[in-house]
């Protein structure tokens, strides 16, 4: 490895470290901040929300969405429901249609035109001064709605509340793998985020919203499938503030396959590239905030990281590839004994190894805060292991698919 | 939001300074147990400075008597022990200078084991070959990993065999002479010295397992020569 390579290698790293370093400051600034709520919580007034439940193709799960949404405890007068089919093929439309007579549902369904779409069709039907969102292959909690109330009551400058997000139906290890994930990013990473006013997702799973963000700053758009992270970009260059709420629980299901978490995180690392690039002008501007000095150097950072460790990973199998091509071609399948690799004299000591145990403790610790967070108690879950294994494995790949869609879509524009 | 862009700041300070204290821990430990390892190998060359000086005075009060008591198995391997953890060293320890030094020293320990194996082997007629193994760095010499390879290779096959490994740019004199005695060109690398012939360039396992056994059944004649 060249002295440039070497440098490169040790820049991100310490990047990498500054960001970890970065979030357990902040925890440790408002760690008195976090409240676990067990039981129900009372508001001062009640102000009437409307969720609004798009879908396409979910007959296995809109029912129970539903459900969920009716069960909420909060007063069923101030809750109204919209439900958009978004020209889904299969039965979505016949389980909708039962819904038809309650009192606060009210149903719709259009032409296929895309998430955003059917969002919009609800916002336009919109009656309320909150609003929010639930995919419809999620599920509330019973108190989520209350506490998430609870954030804009106290504060009356809070624009979007999200919710902790956590895996339901882990039943393998790609599941298992993502619930240890959600618990750091949705819940840790994005509860540190919301201390440091820097969030850039508002998640589709349930997050509320003032209906001024709407009013002020138009519909979602499109932004390359991925518009829950568009709004939030819209809103932080708009100075608009968003929270977390980390015990408001919303249960989402999780791809199942290796090859459906790839489709999925290839179209959200997409999406995450390319608004990142559309909301460059907001990048290292001091009035915007965290946000801008943070989270969105961050983004960048992560983008380049991952894509330069494959491409070391890429290139040291290569190396170790063309030195038993050699050893094959020069004294076939015997393998030297020269070298006693049990003697401790050859464990590597570099100075990165100590790095990367540093930067995987915080990862862990990450972790288990996010889950002391959701459950109130310390646990080392055996799923932050197949974490690790499953994202290494897969992010890579899915980074470098989204790149290069991302080179193959903007190529006109870059002449 | 003036007192929250100064706190802002300062998080910013403290945890740039937090990490750089995490990177220079993580190099102060890294820089304690790569001193570790170099003391291990300079306790491993004055063990074998040690044996090589005993055997040398050893075999100078017993060469008129018996050939039992002089061992020189022994050395040999600790001689391949020290150098693959030299080789090691220099690929990841990354204290150069110091690593440099310690590989001068290696080189004169193996010459001075390989002239002492030689003279024990001629006079007490151990079946014995032995192989000088003159290479550089993989940038200038592209041949040169896959000659380390069939070395490693005949080593394993044949323990009589006595393989010496010379870096080319190690700057010492006693592995100048040897340079010059036997014209190794830096342009020729890797050269082998066997039985006294220069051999340059790449040779594989057969070519060199032929010249081996060669050797073998030539102290076998000699042997016999000197009994009858």
């Amino acid at each position: 490895m060249t002295f440039v390579g070497e440098a490169i290698f040790y820049i991100f790293s310490f990047l990498s470290l500054y960001v970890q370093v970065f979030f357990l400051v902040t925890f440790l600034e408002n760690k008195d901040k976090i409240v676990v709520r067990k039981g129900e919580i009372k508001l001062g007034h009640y102000p009437s929300v409307t969720v609004i439940v798009p879908s396409f193709n979910e007959e296995n799960t809109i029912y129970k969405t539903v459900l969920s949404l009716l069960d909420l405890n909060y007063p069923k007068d101030k809750l109204k429901i919209l439900l958009v089919d978004d020209g889904s093929t299969d039965g979505t439309w016949n389980i909708i249609k039962k819904f038809d007579n309650c009192p606060n549902i009210k149903i719709f369904q259009k032409e296929n035109g895309g998430k955003y779409t059917a969002l919009n069709l609800g916002l336009s039907h919109l009656e309320t001064d909150f609003v929010g969102c639930l995919d419809a292959d999620s599920f509330v909690e019973k108190e989520s709605l209350m506490r998430i109330m609870s954030y804009f009551e106290r504060d009356q400058d809070t624009m979007a509340v999200a919710p902790s997000i956590i895996a339901t139906n882990s039943k393998n290890i790609v599941q298992k793998a993502q619930k240890a994930e959600y618990e750091l990013v949705s819940v840790y990473i994005k509860k540190m985020l919301g201390f440091l006013g820097a969030i850039h997702i508002t998640p589709g799973p349930f997050t509320i919203f003032k209906r001024k963000v709407f009013d002020d700053l138009g519909p979602y758009r499109h932004a390359y499938n991925t518009e829950d992270m568009e709004i939030a970009c819209r809103m932080q260059k708009n100075h608009y503030k968003i929270e977390q709420c980390n015990d408001a629980y919303v249960y989402t299901n999780t791809p199942p396959t290796i090859k459906k978490l790839y489709k999925q995180r290839v179209r959200w690392i997409y999406g995450f590239i390319n608004n990142t690039i559309d909301y460059r002008k907001i990048i290292f501007r001091k009035k915007y905030g965290n946000f801008s000095l943070f989270t969105m150097p961050s983004n960048i950072i992560s983008i380049f990281a991952i894509s330069y460790l494959f491409a070391r990973m890429i290139y040291d199998f290569g190396v170790f590839l063309s030195l038993k091509i050699t050893q094959f071609e020069t004294i076939g399948f015997n393998f030297p004994s020269k070298t006693n690799f049990l003697d401790p004299f050859f464990i590597n000591t570099h100075s990165i190894l100590f790095i990367s145990v540093v930067l995987y403790s915080l990862m862990i610790l990450s972790i288990m805060l996010g889950k002391r967070m959701v459950e109130g108690k310390w646990i080392f879950s055996v799923n932050i292991v197949y974490f690790v294994i499953i994202s290494s494995l897969t992010a890579p790949f899915c980074f470098l698919k989204a790149i290069y869609n991302t080179i193959i879509s903007r190529q006109p524009n870059w002449r | 939001m003036e007192k929250n862009n100064k706190n802002d700041w300062k998080r910013y300070l403290i945890v740039f300074l937090l990490t750089a204290g995490v990177f220079l821990s993580a190099s102060y430990i890294s820089n304690y147990f790569g001193n570790k390892k170099i003391d291990q190998l300079k306790s491993i060359q004055d063990n074998i400075s040690i044996d090589i000086l005993s055997s040398e005075t050893q075999f100078s009060l017993l060469s008129e008597l018996s050939c039992k008591n002089v061992s020189d198995s022994v050395l040999s391997n600790e001689l391949n022990e020290l150098g693959s953890k030299l080789e090691w060293g220099e690929q990841n320890l990354g204290m150069m200078d110091t690593v440099l030094y310690l590989k001068k020293y290696y080189s004169l320990l193996e010459i001075k084991d390989y002239l002492l194996t030689k003279k024990i082997s001629e006079r007490c007629k151990t079946k014995s070959a032995f192989i000088l193994y003159f290479y550089t760095t993989p940038d200038n010499c592209s041949e040169c990993k896959k000659e380390d390879l069939v070395l490693s290779y005949l080593k394993d096959n044949y323990p009589e065999l006595k393989v010496y490994y010379f870096d080319y740019s190690t700057d010492l004199s006693a592995v100048k002479a040897m340079l010059h005695i036997y014209k190794i060109e830096d342009t020729k690398l890797p050269a082998l010295v066997l039985n006294d012939d220069v051999l340059t360039g790449f040779h594989s396992v057969s070519e060199l397992e032929s010249q081996i056994q060669k050797s073998f059944k030539f102290k076998a004649l000699k042997l016999k020569e000197n009994s009858q």
